[in-house]
């Protein structure tokens, strides 16, 4: 592939962020942590791009939009190689890396089935406890382990 | 300065031994009705006879007055009304919260919606801290100290609540432990991690005759049969971990065994006679335990 027709995949922002390296198949969740679909902003999104990282990766564009580390290190529980590019006049002007947030809260849903998050109407809260080789979330509220591969992620739809 | 109970973890080493020190004082005076204005809601959303016992007890000899009730059957739970809902209205009209509730975290939740001080009498199978103080305070009146102790832990050692609250807090106390299981009910490999970062000694085994000898502490806990797929495995597992009164020839003269109660047959009743025998003495301590908790968080005590 030509870099123009690379370029014209996903058409360039002024200024605001840019999110690369998504897994294709966390696309969604990813917009819906970032809670994306509830803003104003002028959004492009890439899918099922190819990549030597990932097979296939996606990419959010969004126009004026900076976020708070806090907020953005939300996506580290399901994209943690994503890559973050601020972008101001059509130049990216930082680079920004994830890291696991040390505490989570809402995002993740507990793994124990006993747990008071999962029956009532109280937001899930977790300590970070390890972030790799795997991540392991202690659950505030039963004081149990949800580790990476028991990880759901609560929707906010 | 802690505000509730929820949950072994929340105590530091120091605030333990408070805990254990204002209880030693209540067991000299028995009664000490300070509280006769507050008002002590005992919420059990499960029943637990025993635990609701003795928490009311403590809150009787200190004077409070309770209110509550001893399971959810016949209240608004059971209409569909959620915890926080209970808690709100319930932290209006007393000064003190105890609640036992089937699901994990529970008490933690119940906490955060408070305004009033809460203390966790077991939630699920999360926590149970009122119980692993009584457990200390246990070891420290029959021992007189409770660092360096030989600790053999025996019987349903992955799933009881009890045995790891146990084993946490004593972790503080540098312990020797021997862990007696059948290999269905082993300890987990995360609380031996654990122990192997902080340094503590343990070993495993199989066979409790083995695990009496050197002890200090012999704390045997019950083993369920819903713990076993195999009703053949269980009877087999029952049997060989029952403590009898001719294994205790070689004990030292010091060693207690103690046990959470109820028993099924884990030990013999003709071991109940023996000097060695503390679990219902054991039992008794759980008031004057509940009584330094109920001060400690009605007085606002900085622990
Ligand atoms: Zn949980």
């Amino acid at each position: 592939m030509s870099p123009m027709e690379k370029h014209l995949k996903v058409s360039a922002i002024k200024d605001g962020t840019v999110l690369d390296h998504i897994p294709a198949n966390q696309l969604f969740k990813v917009i819906d942590i970032l809670g994306l679909s509830k803003i104003t902003n002028q959004i492009t999104f890439g899918t099922n791009l190819d990549s030597k990282l990932l097979g296939k990766k996606a990419i959010i564009k969004i126009a004026d939009k900076f976020f708070e580390d806090n907020d953005i290190n939300r996506i580290a529980l399901i994209a943690p190689q994503a890559k973050i590019n601020i972008i101001h006049d059509f130049q990216v002007v930082e680079k920004k890396v994830l890291s696991v947030p040390s505490t989570i809260k809402g995002i993740a849903k507990c793994m124990n089935p006993a747990c008071i998050t999962n029956h009532q109407d109280v937001e899930t809260s977790f300590a970070t406890i390890s972030d790799s080789p795997e991540l392991k979330l202690l659950c505030k509220y039963c004081e149990k382990v949800t580790d990476e591969k028991n990880l759901k992620i609560i929707s906010n739809n | 300065m802690s505000k509730h109970l929820i949950s072994i973890h929340d105590f530091s080493k120091e605030e333990i031994l408070k805990v254990l020190s204002l209880a030693s004082k209540f067991e000299e005076r028995k009664s000490d009705p300070i509280f006769s204005d507050k008002v002590v809601a005992s919420l059990f959303f499960e029943p637990s006879t025993r635990t609701r016992l003795s928490f009311e007890t403590a809150a009787n000899r200190l004077g409070a007055r309770i209110i509550g009730f001893s399971d959810a059957v016949n209240t608004s739970v059971t209409k569909g009304e959620t915890l926080k809902d209970t808690i709100k209205m319930v932290s209006n009209y007393a000064d003190l919260i105890i609640i036992r509730h089937p699901l994990e975290g529970s008490a933690r939740y119940a906490s955060e919606v408070s305004s009033v001080p809460v203390i966790n009498a077991g939630d699920g199978a999360n926590q149970h801290p009122s119980q692993t103080l009584l457990d200390l305070y246990s070891i420290l009146k029959t021992q007189g100290r409770l660092d360096n102790l030989n600790i053999n832990i025996v019987g349903d050692l992955k799933y009881g609540r009890t045995v790891h609250s146990l084993m946490q807090a004593m972790s503080h106390f540098k312990p020797h432990f021997r862990f007696t299981a059948p290999k269905e009910l082993r300890m987990p490999e995360e609380y031996k991690e654990q122990l192997k970062i902080n340094g503590i000694p343990f070993d495993e085994s199989e066979r409790l005759e083995d695990g009496i000898e050197n002890m200090d502490i012999v704390y045997m806990t019950r083993v369920q049969r819903e713990r076993f797929t195999d009703a053949i495995e269980y009877e087999r597992v029952k049997n060989v971990y029952s403590l009898k009164n001719e294994m205790l020839d070689f004990a030292k003269p010091n060693m207690k065994i103690l046990h959470p109660l109820p028993r099924i047959n884990e030990i013999h009743q003709d071991v109940d006679n023996s000097n060695h025998a503390y679990y219902f003495e054991q039992a008794g301590n759980g008031v004057y335990t509940r009584m330094a908790i109920i001060k400690m968080l009605l007085d606002k005590i900085d622990i």
